[in-house]
C-alpha cells in the first residue's frame, strides 16, 4: 500500500515537473519590480528620475513612508488626480508599500537645474523662506523639515530637489486652496495657508534653481527635531 | 471607489429612471421600526454572511473611499442624477438596525423598502431577487454584526423628471421579474450554483447585457454586452465567443480570470477589476469553478458579425502601417512582435477578444489611460500597462489600435482618430 502512494506521489511530482517545463518554455514576464511599475515609466521615468513633462514629479530617491502616503492617497482618493487614481485603485496596501519601496531605493542623478525666469529680488525672497522661514506670517523655513540639504528626511518627509518651479507651485497651490490635504495635524496645509501667492512663486524658482548636492539621499530618520507635529510622519 | 459606481450605474443605471424612493425613506421607516433586537444568531451563520455579502459586492457601492464600512454615502452619477448609497451598518437611526430579516428579505427580494416604497433599480434587486431566503437570512445577520455607524443618508439629486417616483412602476413592469432562482433539473449541481450567484448575487447581468435609453435591460439580451454609461467601458458579451464569450476558453483559464484578474488567455481592467478585488478573489475554487462551469455553457457560438468600420479603407491601410511601426517601437518589448505577449502579465493581443471585437472602446482606452489589473491575494503584484495618452497623438492611438486589431489574424476593424479623441474625456474616476 505505502508503495503504491510512493508510486502516485512519484507520478504526480512527475506531471508536474513535466507542467513546469512546459510553462517555463512560454516566454514569461521578468519577475522583477522595474517590470511591474512601467506603468509609471512615461510620466515619472523608469527609475522615477522625472521626465520632460514638468507636472509630473520626480518620485526617485524620496523617502518609501513618503511615497507610500502619496499612493495610498491617491488609493483611496483622498488626493485627486483621476489619471492615478485610476491606476491604483484595485492595489493593495502591501504592493504600494513595495512599489514605494522601488523608487525610494533609486538614485538616477538629478537634471540640471533649472535656470530662473524671476527677478534676483524674487529669488532672493525664495531663498530667504526656503533657508529662514518668515516669522512675522509664521512660516517656518523649508529646510527645518526638509533638511538643511532639502533631501528630505526618513521615513516621511520628502526632497524638494529635481522639482520643476510648475510643479512645485502647483502643489504649493493646492496645499492653500485645501485641494490636497493630508492627515491631521496637515502641517502643509498650515503652513501653505500663510503663504501669499508671491511667496509660492519666489519658494518654487528658488527650489528649482538649486544644484544637486553631492548626496541625494535623506536625511535619517531623527536628524532633527521638526518645529511641529505632522500627520503623514509617524509619531 | 468610483469604478464601482460606474459599474453599478451601468447596470441598471439606468435605473435611475426610476425612481425614487430612496434613502429618505429608508430612514424615515427605520424610526418606526420594531424594537425587538433579534437572537444573537451563530458565528456559522455570520461567516456565511460574510461570504455571500463578498460575493454580491456590497461593500462596493455601499462603503465611500476614507469611509466606515458598510456607511454608505457613495455618489454615484447616472444620467438622470446623482444617487447617493445608503447607510445599511445597524445603526438603529440611520441604518437598518430596526430590520427584522422578513423586510430585508422583502427589500432584496421585491425591491421595495419596509414602508412599501420603491428602490431605485441602482440597486440591482432585479438580480437579487434570485437569492434564496436563507441566503438573504444570513447576509442580513452578518450585516446586524458589522459596527453602527451613525450617519444620515444623503438624499438624491436627479433631475426633472427623474425625481418623480412614481417612474419606478414603470421601470419595474418594464424590467422587472420577481422570483428565486429555480435550479434547471437538466444542469448540473455545479451548473446550478454557478447560475445562481452569476445571475443572483454576483449581478453580473447589470454590465454585461445592454442597458436602453429607458435605463433597463432587457432578458432576451441577457449577458449580451453593452457599453457601461457615464463609465465608457464596454462590458463585452459573455455570450458571443467574438467578445468575451467564454467557449473556446478552458475552465482554467475562465478560473483564473474571475480569481486572479489575470490569465493565459487576457486580464481584468477598469471596471471589471473592481468586482474582482473587492468581490470574486473571496470566493472559494468552488464557487469559481460553479462560475466557470455557467459563463462557459453561455456561450452560443454565434457567428461573428461582419466588421464594419467607418474608416475607408485605403486609410485603414495606411493606419496599419503607421501602427505597425508604431507597436514595434512602443508595444512589442511586452506584447511580442507577434501579439502572443507573455502570459498571464503581459496579455496576448493576437486572438483576444477584446482587443478585435465589434466595439474598439476598451483597446483604444487601454492605450490612452493604461492601466493595472487588479491585485488580489492571488495575484498580489500585478504588472501595469503604462498610459499613452500624453506621448501618442489621437492619429497614432488610432494607428496602433487599428493596427492590433486586424494583425496576426485579428478580425476586428480599423477604427478613426475621432474614435480615439472623443474617449480621450472619458472619465477615469
Amino acid at each position: 500500500m505505502e508503495r503504491r502512494w510512493l508510486y502516485v506521489a512519484l507520478v504526480s511530482l512527475g506531471c508536474f515537473e513535466l507542467r513546469l517545463g512546459h510553462a517555463e518554455a512560454a516566454e514569461q514576464a521578468p519577475d522583477t519590480m522595474e517590470a511591474r511599475v512601467m506603468a509609471c515609466a512615461p510620466c515619472h521615468g523608469a527609475k522615477g528620475e522625472g521626465t520632460n513633462n514638468a507636472y509630473f514629479p520626480r518620485l526617485a530617491g524620496k523617502p518609501a513612508g513618503y511615497l507610500a502616503n502619496q499612493l495610498l492617497a491617491f488609493h483611496t482618493g483622498r488626493r485627486h488626480y483621476p489619471p492615478m487614481n485610476y491606476l491604483l485603485e484595485y492595489l493593495s496596501e502591501d504592493y504600494l508599500k513595495k512599489i514605494a519601496g522601488y523608487f525610494a531605493a533609486q538614485r538616477p542623478p538629478l537634471p540640471p537645474p533649472m535656470t530662473p525666469v524671476v527677478s534676483n529680488e524674487v529669488l532672493s525672497r525664495g531663498e530667504s523662506i526656503v533657508t529662514h522661514g518668515d516669522a512675522a506670517a509664521g512660516v517656518p523655513a523649508c529646510s527645518s523639515c526638509h533638511g538643511p540639504h532639502l533631501t528630505g528626511m526618513e521615513p516621511a518627509i520628502p526632497g524638494l530637489l529635481g522639482l520643476r518651479a510648475s510643479y512645485i507651485s502647483a502643489q504649493l497651490g493646492a496645499w492653500r486652496y485645501g485641494t490636497r490635504t493630508a492627515t491631521a495635524p496637515d502641517c502643509m496645509q498650515i503652513v501653505a495657508g500663510h503663504l501669499t501667492e508671491e511667496d509660492v512663486t519666489a519658494i518654487a524658482a528658488f527650489l528649482a534653481s538649486r544644484p544637486a548636492p553631492p548626496d541625494l539621499s535623506p536625511a535619517p530618520e531623527g536628524s532633527f527635531i521638526l518645529p511641529f507635529a505632522c500627520g503623514s510622519e509617524p509619531q | 471607489m468610483t469604478c464601482c459606481m460606474a459599474r453599478l450605474f451601468g447596470w441598471k443605471s439606468v435605473l435611475s429612471i426610476a425612481a425614487l424612493a430612496g434613502a429618505s425613506m429608508l430612514v424615515g421607516f427605520a424610526a418606526r421600526g420594531e424594537d425587538v433586537k433579534p437572537a444573537q444568531p451563530d458565528s456559522s451563520l455570520i461567516a456565511k454572511g460574510e461570504y455571500l455579502a463578498r460575493a454580491g459586492d456590497c461593500i462596493a457601492c455601499h462603503t465611500s473611499p476614507e469611509g466606515k464600512l458598510f456607511a454608505g454615502g457613495l455618489p454615484m452619477p447616472t444620467p438622470f442624477g446623482t444617487l447617493y448609497t445608503s447607510n445599511i451598518t445597524p445603526d438603529r437611526e440611520t441604518g437598518i438596525g430596526t430590520w427584522t430579516a422578513d423586510q430585508f428579505y422583502a427589500m432584496l427580494h421585491t425591491g421595495r423598502f419596509p414602508d412599501g416604497g420603491l428602490l431605485y433599480p441602482a440597486m440591482p434587486f432585479g438580480s437579487y431577487t434570485k437569492v434564496t431566503r436563507p441566503d438573504s437570512d444570513a447576509i442580513f445577520a452578518y450585516l446586524q454584526t458589522i459596527p453602527p455607524v451613525r450617519q444620515a443618508n444623503r438624499p438624491h439629486d436627479l433631475k426633472f423628471p427623474f425625481n418623480n417616483r412614481s417612474l419606478i412602476l414603470g421601470w419595474r413592469t418594464l424590467f422587472f421579474k420577481e422570483g428565486e432562482y429555480e435550479p434547471d433539473p437538466n444542469q448540473s449541481t455545479e451548473w446550478n450554483r454557478g447560475a445562481y450567484l452569476v445571475e443572483g448575487l454576483g449581478h453580473c447581468g447589470m454590465c454585461h447585457t445592454a442597458i436602453n435609453a429607458l435605463g433597463g435591460s432587457s432578458e432576451s439580451e441577457a449577458f449580451q454586452g453593452g457599453l457601461i454609461p457615464m463609465q465608457n467601458w464596454y462590458a463585452p458579451s459573455l455570450t458571443s465567443d467574438k467578445e468575451a464569450g467564454l467557449g473556446d476558453w478552458s475552465l482554467k483559464d475562465i478560473a483564473d480570470l474571475l480569481k486572479t484578474g489575470v490569465s493565459a488567455r487576457g486580464a481584468v481592467y477598469g471596471p471589471m477589476a473592481e468586482v474582482i478585488y473587492n468581490s470574486l478573489q473571496y470566493l472559494t475554487d468552488a464557487d469559481i469553478q460553479a462560475m466557470a462551469v455557467y459563463l462557459k455553457s453561455l456561450a452560443q457560438g454565434t457567428p461573428p458579425a461582419p466588421a464594419t468600420s467607418n474608416v475607408p479603407s485605403a486609410e485603414g491601410s495606411l493606419l496599419v502601417a503607421l501602427g505597425k511601426t508604431i507597436y514595434d517601437d512602443q508595444c512589442a518589448v511586452c506584447h511580442g512582435a507577434e501579439g502572443l505577449g507573455k502570459p498571464p502579465n503581459f496579455p496576448p493581443l493576437a486572438g483576444n477578444q477584446s482587443i478585435e471585437m465589434g466595439s474598439a472602446v476598451n483597446p483604444i482606452r487601454m492605450v490612452l489611460n493604461g492601466g493595472y489589473p487588479p491585485g488580489p491575494a492571488g495575484n498580489p503584484m500585478p504588472y501595469g500597462m503604462p498610459p499613452f495618452a500624453q506621448s501618442l497623438s489621437d492619429d497614432e492611438v488610432a494607428a496602433v489600435v487599428t493596427y492590433i486589431r486586424t494583425a496576426w489574424g485579428n478580425r476586428g476593424a480599423p477604427v478613426s482618430a475621432r474614435d480615439a479623441n472623443t474617449l480621450r474625456s472619458a472619465p477615469l474616476d
